[in-house]
């Protein structure tokens, strides 16, 4: 009984043998096309048959004639992803699948940069983010060299080399010490981005105020007010001064007017005067006594 | 008591019906790139939208509906999946992806904010039918790419591209 259920088994196995063969090539796909190339499909056999090509990127559906090459001209499959290809004849289906690959040469660039403004001399404080896209907008999981520039006003560049990581690279850089606007461009390939960054004084630095004797009044003057990189502050940025004499205080907010800021307070024997601004702290006057 | 045991036996092949419904899901935070931290409250809900755009994207193409994939794609991927569900309808075609498996790997989180990339490596079936009659269905291993924008009050898929595994 053994032998020949032995011999039942090696002639089931050989009998399958050839059949499972001529199952793989009743549909020949290639493994992988690139996006928008050509490619054929051969199939075995005779009659009619349907041809789907499936994915959640693209769907084709096709006649075809078992037996020949199915052909699809340039552009037929754009979508970068996985195809699943069914041949179905009657009831019977062969199944097979192959990818479509990005073009390897970058085309779009999704380039975001962030913040759109910021005070000068931030370290790391711009940052920049990028997809690197083919042609037929796929993204190219493939490492890709991106260089990102920094230029600023005065013409200083900062430049950065990074290759992308499955579609994506990032950078940080330094604000500059010069305020006005700068161009970061992130490049790839031929194709390029560009985004604006505005960069605008600081926080006033050394902030000085003198004091003049006007009748019972004091005039109170600040220097022009710079940034600790020597830009001017913007006019409208509020200067505070306060006048503490004995027995009370009293505060004058004033915004800068081309880089100064002045008031008139009472000419008040022992008082003492400071200037401030945001959190910087300026000189202070002790009047009179 | 015959009644009793009808429930509970009921119970458990809901709850059974229920499970199998849902895909396996495993998330890898450990090659996540950018120097913006991923915290976990977001993380939470950037696995929730993408997992749910696979069930939005499942309907649309099961229903030839590209509107339904409104509220959980945007730009490109929203773009693409549209334009095969008009080649589907006009193919007379529908597929029905059901997702079994997700190994999600968070890749990269991009230092302003404003996207999440991610792979997953997942398991689906794609079911197709022509003219409402099955033609296969076919068990499915491919690695997406994806990434993610925050919209409104969700994160929506807009890239989402698949190789072999």
């Amino acid at each position: 009984m053994k032998p020949t259920l032995t011999f039942l088994l090696v002639s089931l196995t050989v009998a399958i043998m050839p059949a499972a063969h001529a199952q793989d090539e009743t549909l020949n796909v290639p493994r992988s096309i690139e996006a928008g190339s050509a490619f054929s499909i051969q199939n075995a056999g005779s009659g009619e048959a349907a041809l789907y090509i499936v994915g959640p990127g693209q769907v084709l559906k096709r006649t075809v004639q078992l037996g020949t090459s199915t052909y699809f001209p340039a552009g037929s499959i754009c979508n970068a992803g996985h195809y699943v290809v069914i041949l179905a004849q009657g009831s019977g289906t062969t199944t097979r699948s192959f990818d479509v690959t990005p073009v390897s040469v970058p085309a779009n660039l999704s380039f975001l940069a962030k913040p759109s403004r910021l005070p000068v001399g931030l370290h790391d404080g711009i940052t920049g983010a990028v997809y690197v896209f083919d042609v037929y907008h796929n993204l190219i999981a493939a490492p890709t060299p991106v260089s990102f520039e920094l230029s600023s006003p005065s013409g200083a560049v900062q430049k950065q080399q990074v290759s992308t990581r499955d579609g994506a690279a990032w950078t940080a850089m330094d604000s500059t010490s010069q305020q006005g606007s700068s161009k970061f461009v992130a490049q790839a390939g031929d194709v390029s981005s560009t985004n604006i960054i505005r960069q605008v004084p600081g926080d006033p630095c050394d902030l000085k105020v003198s004091a003049q004797p006007s009748g019972q009044q004091l005039d109170l003057q600040t220097a022009p007010v710079r940034d600790c990189s020597g830009n001017a502050v913007p006019d409208g940025t509020i200067v505070t001064f306060t006048e503490t004499y004995p027995g009370g205080q009293s505060t004058v907010d004033v915004p800068l007017k081309r880089d100064i800021a002045e008031v008139k307070m009472p000419a008040r024997d022992g008082a003492t005067i400071t200037v401030a601004s945001g959190v910087v702290l300026g000189n202070q006057i002790r009047w009179g006594k | 008591m015959l009644k009793h045991f009808a429930l509970v036996c009921a119970s458990i092949i809901l709850a059974s019906g229920m499970v199998a419904a849902q895909p396996v899901v495993t998330v890898d935070t450990s090659q996540l790139k950018g120097p913006r931290p991923l915290e976990d409250q977001t993380k939470a809900a950037a696995i929730r939208d993408y997992l749910e755009s696979w069930q939005a994207m499942n309907e649309a193409f099961q229903q030839n509906q590209p509107n339904l994939l409104d509220e959980d794609f945007i730009g490109t991927a929203r773009g693409k999946l549209a334009d095969t569900i008009d080649e589907q309808a006009k193919a007379r075609i529908q597929t029905r992806y059901h997702d079994r498996v997700h190994h999600i790997q968070f890749l990269f989180y991009s230092p302003e904010g404003l996207s999440i990339e991610l792979i997953d490596d997942a398991e689906y079936d794609v079911q197709v039918l022509d003219h409402d009659k099955p033609v296969s269905t076919v068990p499915v291993s491919a690695r997406y790419i994806v990434v993610l924008s925050p919209a409104e009050i969700r994160w929506k898929v807009r890239v989402m591209q698949a190789d072999s595994k």
